[in-house]
């Protein structure tokens, strides 16, 4: 005898309470504002779709997405390749393992707007040392506070040296999980060293680095603290990300309707990278 | 044409786990390393086949010095005793890989694969991954890839020892034919003395990373040079006890039997007995033989042969027989030997009868 009741929805009411209060009520409200518009006094106008119009429209928003896109990518070009070198050219066993790994995981562990402040002094021309040695030692005219150029390669020198550890080390768990015996018989087929990383560690890191570049994805496409400590979005409008364009909408112009609209359009489109991403790297293994 | 290891010597951290080992292992027939777990055989097959390095000495594969060349620049083939192939390739790919790597044509390769895996009867399994395969076929696999490979050497590395006993029956009786006419020097290594019987052309035993003895397989189970020898190349292991000859008797605690030939040539004094457990017997096979009367311990019943632990005079004996005998254990047994089966061993453990 088998006794069916609806009991079991019991067990799943705390994670709904939590979730509820943590992601989906919070997400109606910026809903909520995306359709009406406020002048304060809390006082409401429904204005249908229109900011959702209007942000789509602006070229404003276009250029953020364009920056946002150009960002994510280059710290992924970056990253991941790098991550990758790094974790291959890292000791497997032996004394310098655990100092390598240290070493490696110290810069995660720094909070995010003081990676940003470091950077920013790091790179002054004048008193940072970065920026001193580039300028006075060096002779190369470096400014990123002036220079459009100086302050993209100083954003994403920064993202790079934060984050690429954290590829290192998933790309290092891939590879320490692959047995000798791989190698063994690699060198016995006589395969090259290139062969030995396509054909038996590529493989074998695919889904840890699957999951890299996804947290890489969704960290860099949502990133604030770091780029608006350092350059504030500047000069100009150079360095304005998305994210920091929204904080400039929602909180320096107080128009809430548009902000709330784009924060969702930003929600859908890193939901939707990152499902499309996700589907195409597991494709395989369904099979 | 050979494989030919010169003094080769393996030190890892200041301790010896290979000391100067120097073969011939020749084509055309099994070279069998016998030894138990952890005597160096895999450790000698790492520096054969390059994979591990070697302190001191030379491997000459085909007249060729191969000592400093990588693995993969000496066209050999490894089995392993777990099974290791590719998991995120085919059959087909696993058995083609070196093949690929080698940069053969397409059409050969498949030709290739395809005779591999007709000897290795793994034609319908081509398509499918590793992880889709008994394990059987997945050592089938292995072996196919060693074997499409036409390679300078072989290594088998106790490549039966993770199969279940029916398919380890199976495929010991092919795996002579499979690398027969194959041009390789065949190395097979293995724990089991009934492998080294039914499979090597020369066994080389070995005992704490040194080769004990070397040569034809049935020569050195006739004629151990060693009690080591002995003892390694006997399953249940060899019995041996301490004797005095006197005169021209043999005494072993309160028996004793008369010795001829060279044996009865020795100078009186101590030695070592030893007896293969299958020559100590429930029964007499004629007069001559000596009876012990022996406190039996455990009994095992495995397929049609009866074996017996029995204590007799200090020592713990062991009797391997045909058939079922009852045997009650706590009760003594007459257990008899035949003395011209036994050998004879000075103190140290040299052979001397």
């Amino acid at each position: 005898m088998k006794t069916e009741n609806q009991k079991a929805w019991f067990f799943v009411l705390p994670v709904l309470i939590l979730v509820a209060f943590n992601a989906i009520i919070p997400m109606m409200t910026v809903v909520n504002y995306s359709v009406q518009e406020t002048f304060g006094d809390n006082l409401f106008f429904w204005e249908g779709l229109t900011w959702f119009e209007q942000i789509l429209r602006s070229d404003r928003f276009h250029a953020a997405l364009g920056r946002q896109f150009f960002f994510t990518f280059m710290i992924l070009i970056i990253e991941i390749p790098l991550g990758i070198a790094i974790a291959l050219s890292m000791p497997r066993k032996g004394f310098w393992v655990p100092v390598c790994l240290v070493l490696m995981a110290l810069p995660m562990l720094i909070p995010w707007n003081v990676v940003g402040a470091m950077w920013n002094i790091f790179a002054l021309p004048d008193i940072g040392l970065l920026g001193y040695f580039l300028n006075h030692v060096l002779g190369i005219n470096y400014d990123m506070t002036q220079d459009p150029v100086a302050a993209w390669v100083t954003i994403i020198t920064m993202d790079v040296w934060h984050w690429t550890s954290l590829v290192v080390l998933l790309a290092y768990a891939g590879l320490v999980s692959i047995p000798d015996a791989y190698y063994q018989a690699a060198k016995i087929d006589g395969a090259s060293n290139w062969s030995v990383f396509r054909f038996i560690q590529l493989p074998k890191m695919k889904s840890v680095l699957t999951i890299a570049i996804l947290l890489r994805f969704m960290d860099s496409f949502n990133i604030y603290t770091e780029p608006f400590v350092l350059t504030g979005g500047g000069p100009g409008n150079s360095t304005t990300l998305l994210s920091i364009d929204l904080v400039k909408i929602a909180l320096g112009q107080f128009d809430l309707g548009p902000a709330a609209a784009m924060s969702l359009i930003y929600f859908a489109i890193t939901l939707f990278v990152s499902w499309l991403f996700y589907t195409i790297m597991t494709k395989d293994d369904l099979n | 044409m050979a494989l030919e290891i010169k003094n080769i010597t393996k030190v890892v951290q200041g301790v010896t786990h290979i000391k100067p080992t120097t073969l011939t292992l020749r084509k055309g027939h099994f070279n069998v390393l016998l030894g138990e777990t952890g005597a160096g055989k895999t450790s000698l097959i790492k520096m054969m086949a390059g994979l591990d390095p070697i302190a001191a000495g030379q491997i000459i594969l085909e007249g060729e010095d191969v000592t400093a060349l990588t693995t993969q620049k000496r066209n050999i083939s490894l089995v392993h005793q777990f099974f290791v192939n590719y998991p995120h390739m085919t059959v087909f790919e696993n058995i083609a890989s070196p093949l690929k790597v080698a940069g053969m044509a397409k059409s050969e390769i498949e030709d290739r694969v395809a005779e591999a895996a007709d000897i290795l009867q793994l034609g319908p399994m081509l398509h499918r991954r590793p992880h889709e395969l008994s394990g059987g076929q997945q050592q089938r696999c292995a072996l196919a890839r060693a074997i499409a490979k036409e390679s300078r050497a072989v290594f088998l590395d106790e490549p039966l020892a993770n199969l279940d006993y029916k398919l380890r029956e199976e495929l010991r009786e092919q795996l002579p034919e499979l690398f027969a006419d194959r041009g390789a020097v065949v190395v097979y290594a293995t724990s089991e003395p009934e492998e080294a019987l039914l499979l090597g052309g020369e066994t080389a035993l070995m005992v704490d990373g040194n080769v004990a003895q070397f040569g034809p397989t049935a020569d050195i189970y006739r004629a151990p040079a060693s009690l080591t020898a002995a003892r390694i190349f006997s399953d249940p292991p060899i019995n041996h006890a301490p004797v005095t000859k006197r005169g021209d008797a043999m005494h072993l605690g309160s028996l004793s039997w008369t010795v001829s030939g060279e044996v009865a040539g020795l100078a009186d004094g101590d030695y070592i007995v030893a007896v293969r457990p299958h020559h100590v017997l429930p029964h007499a096979h004629d007069g001559s033989d000596v009876a012990l009367k022996g406190h039996v311990g455990v009994t095992e019943l495995s397929g049609s042969e009866s074996s017996a632990h029995f204590e007799f005079d200090g020592n713990s004996w062991v009797s391997l027989a045909h058939g079922t005998h009852p045997y009650r254990i706590g009760e003594d047994h007459d257990f008899y030997l035949d003395p011209t089966t036994c050998f004879y061993f000075a103190p140290d453990g040299a052979r001397v009868g």
